[in-house]
């Protein structure tokens, strides 16, 4: 937590710094300590996955991005060309940093697990933290405008822990966990968060209304870390009166803190209202390693291989890994050419209503970052 | 339900008798002629007039429900109320409680329409909308959300129907501390409950002349409690070829609800999952104040509007009474009363349209009895 705070300080305290500058002196500049170059894992996943990640590389080495990928194939439904759960995990550890495209996840598990890869590699990792900052694109039409939230979701224990048993034939108990430490750490997140990035408010998503005790304990926790925040406004709102409001009046939400199985419907909620699954970034934290990957997780499967795919959301987790490993610069000029792209609307995916290709799309933004 | 009962024996019947398989191919259009005039209607035909059950409400619940009331009675509509208090008392266990005449009229009448109820916080009773739907068994709850025309929303094509489980999941109140700061929470899940309720929405989706169903799941995280509940629609829906099935995650449909709503038709789901559709949909035509509800039991049916008590506006002649007007509309088709059911469901959505006579929460300036008049003017 402290490191990734120091990083975070570090990286606006350079963005700042060096805004002023002609950009390509500050290129120069960084490329000078260029056999600094970072190492990060990629997981390309499935479904377009790995149309998307290439669009990403083709974009940073564009860019002369000093970053090296230590790629490897994760998938569950593919479990004969996976890589080890352990490998990747190791080099996560190792690199600090992972671009992940999105893992499928079967009904039933091939070997009658009830945990799914996703879930392992963010115990594994205790991923605990998943943001996703939604908002307005520009150039993007859609029926709501200015939406500027974001969602920080628990993401390891609660409907997604995996107990489940059946009792007697024909009825089944699953179990949701919810802890007083798990709690306590996604709100106090929730709250750093909010300060660092002068935010104003933060919305707990709960239902202690049906689930006294487990939804209970968790909004005791947010209420409880709220009273050390006092800058901060902290207010909740019960699950399903929360999709109602984001539909009627999104403007509304700042920083929303939600267990795991709400965050998944805010999370899709909110990205359909800017534009889809195609153009929102999301990130995954521990306290030690961050993983971006898309902010609603679909696969996209029925694409594959048509080149159709919108490769915005997984250049935008691009940026935000640029950012994270200290290049604000670069992030600036990858996010400035997909902002150009968007906002010429010239070209653009079947998602936004446009007959563009990935590789179309791609091209676009290489062709505006200089 | 008596008359699926009814048909299932008969075919049981003749498969006794050893019938010929011309016969049994006949059989089912002489069956459907005794199935549209058995219930409902020949009862109420036997006695003219048919009983149900009112629960006005608290709060703005007394108004909304006597707009109904004059609009029912403008239309002719065949039916007498009979309005029952729901107010708490102690019964002889020394518990709070829907008082026994309450629950005796919905169960000889077996059908009821309810205005808001208000649910006091720490009263030492439990939530009534909570003991009703116990006390009848209510296992489906049904909510039909469609854009109305004359109240602009930013999303236009809505038309979709959610039904949701309503017994158990993720609402079965089992709940424990383990150790201090580690709750579980149950989620049940029974192939009893999930195949009843999955009936019921293939059923609605034939009789409402829909064209598909989709299961809304999250089976890919929750693979035994959701897969069991996803396989039992799976298996519904083998009996219905005539209606389109589709399976999708729950994130993928709020994704795409609020993109393109006009993907989706009939939907069925789990507890939690149709709470939160549920309401999100309403969000998508305007409202709570605009979506009817109905709640199927076993021992009746209860229709309800959804919203608050909104007291606040309660006695001062603004509330909206859409939303119970419409639930009262669903009850009449629930009673087969059809060509009553559109006469006053045109009247309403026509008064809508024309924005003449609006009431506050649509942006109007009209009273809920200018309204009223207006939809009794239009019969």
């Amino acid at each position: 937590m402290s490191m990734l705070a120091r990083t975070l300080g570090r990286a606006a305290l350079q963005a700042a710094a060096t805004r002023s500058l002609h950009i390509s002196t500050v290129l120069r500049e960084e490329s000078n300590y260029g056999a600094n170059r970072t190492t990060c894992t990629l997981i390309p996943g499935d479904g377009v996955g790995p149309e998307l990640v290439y669009a990403l590389q083709e974009v940073f080495k564009a860019a002369n991005v000093p970053v090296d990928f230590e790629s490897y194939f994760l998938s569950e439904i593919n479990p004969v060309l996976s890589a080890k759960l352990e490998d990747v995990v190791g080099s996560i550890q190792k690199n600090k940093v992972c671009i992940k495209g999105i893992l499928a996840t079967p009904d039933y598990s091939n070997v009658g697990d009830l945990q799914t890869l996703n879930m392992k590699l963010r115990t594994d990792l205790d991923l605990y933290a998943n943001v996703v900052h939604v908002r307005s694109l520009p150039g993007v039409k859609t029926r709501h405008e200015n939406i500027d939230t974001v969602i920080i979701r628990e993401q390891t224990e609660g409907e997604y822990s995996a107990l489940e048993h059946e009792s007697v034939p024909g009825i089944v108990e699953c179990l949701k966990i919810v802890t007083a430490k798990k709690s306590m750490r996604i709100a106090k997140f929730a709250f750093d968060y909010a300060t660092k990035n002068n935010r104003k408010k933060v919305t707990a998503v709960h239902k202690a209304n049906i689930m006294k005790l487990g939804d209970g304990l968790f909004l005791k926790c947010c209420e409880e870390v709220s009273k050390l925040y006092p800058r901060i406004q902290f207010e909740k709102m019960i699950v399903d009166n929360t999709t109602m409001q984001m539909v009627s009046n999104p403007n509304q939400f700042d920083v929303m803190v939600t267990p795991n199985l709400y965050g998944a419907i805010v999370d899709n909620l909110a990205s359909g209202l800017v534009g889809g699954a195609g153009v929102v970034a999301g990130a995954s934290y521990s306290s030690e390693a961050v993983v971006f990957e898309p902010g609603a997780r679909h696969t996209f499967a029925e694409a594959v291989g048509k080149n159709v795919a919108n490769p915005t959301a997984m250049l935008l987790c691009g940026t935000k890994l640029l950012r994270h490993i200290n290049l604000p610069t670069y992030s600036e000029v990858v996010q400035n050419a997909i902002n150009k792209v968007l906002n010429d609307g010239k070209v653009r995916t079947k998602d936004l209503g446009g007959q563009s290709t990935t590789l179309d799309f791609t091209r676009a933004v290489i062709a505006n970052l200089h | 339900m008596a008359a699926r009962f009814i048909q299932k024996i008969l075919k049981q019947l003749q498969l006794g008798l050893g019938l010929r398989v011309e016969a049994r191919d006949a059989a089912p259009a002489i069956i459907k002629a005794q199935v549209n005039t058995t219930p409902a209607a020949s009862r109420a035909y036997s006695s003219g007039t048919k009983k149900v059950t009112l629960i006005p409400g608290d709060g703005i619940g007394p108004e909304i429900s006597a707009a109904v009331q004059k609009i029912f009675t403008a239309a002719n509509v065949p039916i007498e109320w009979e309005a029952v208090d729901v107010t708490p008392v102690r019964g002889p266990d020394g518990k709070f409680g829907i008082p026994q005449a309450a629950i005796d009229s919905v169960n000889t009448n077996k059908i009821g329409l309810k205005g808001p109820l208000m649910t006091p916080v720490g009263k030492g009773h439990r939530s009534l909308n909570l003991a009703l739907r116990k006390e009848f068994n209510l296992y489906a709850n049904v909510r039909p959300c469609r854009s109305l025309e004359g109240y602009k929303t930013l999303y236009d094509d809505v038309d979709v129907v959610t039904i949701r489980e309503n017994t158990e999941g993720e609402y079965s109140g089992i709940e424990h501390e383990i150790v201090d700061g580690v709750v579980q929470s149950i989620k049940l899940i029974t192939e009893e409950a999930s195949k009843r309720v999955a009936e019921y929405a293939f059923q609605y989706a034939k009789n409402n002349n829909r064209r598909k169903v989709t299961v809304v799941h999250k089976a890919n995280i929750m693979r035994m409690s959701d897969g069991l509940f996803l396989r039992c629609v799976r298996d519904m829906a083998q009996k219905f070829p005539e209606i389109q099935f589709e399976e999708k995650y729950l994130d993928t449909v709020c994704l795409n609800m609020v993109q393109n709503p006009k993907k989706y038709d009939v939907l069925v789901m789990p507890n939690l999952y149709g709470d939160i559709l549920s309401d999100m949909c309403a969000g998508l035509v305007g409202g709570l104040g605009l979506t009817p509800s109905g709640n199927m039991g076993l021992n009746g049916a209860l229709f309800e509007s959804v919203h608050g008590t909104a007291p606040d506006i309660a006695g001062k002649d603004l509330a909206n009474p859409t939303a119970l007007l419409l639930s009262a509309v669903m009850m009449l088709r629930h009673m087969e009363l059809n060509s009553y059911a559109d006469k006053i469901e045109r009247a309403a959505f026509e008064t809508i349209k024309e924005s003449k006579y609006l009431t506050g929460d649509l942006g109007g300036r009209a009273k809920c009895s200018e309204f009223t008049n207006e939809i009794c003017a239009k019969l």
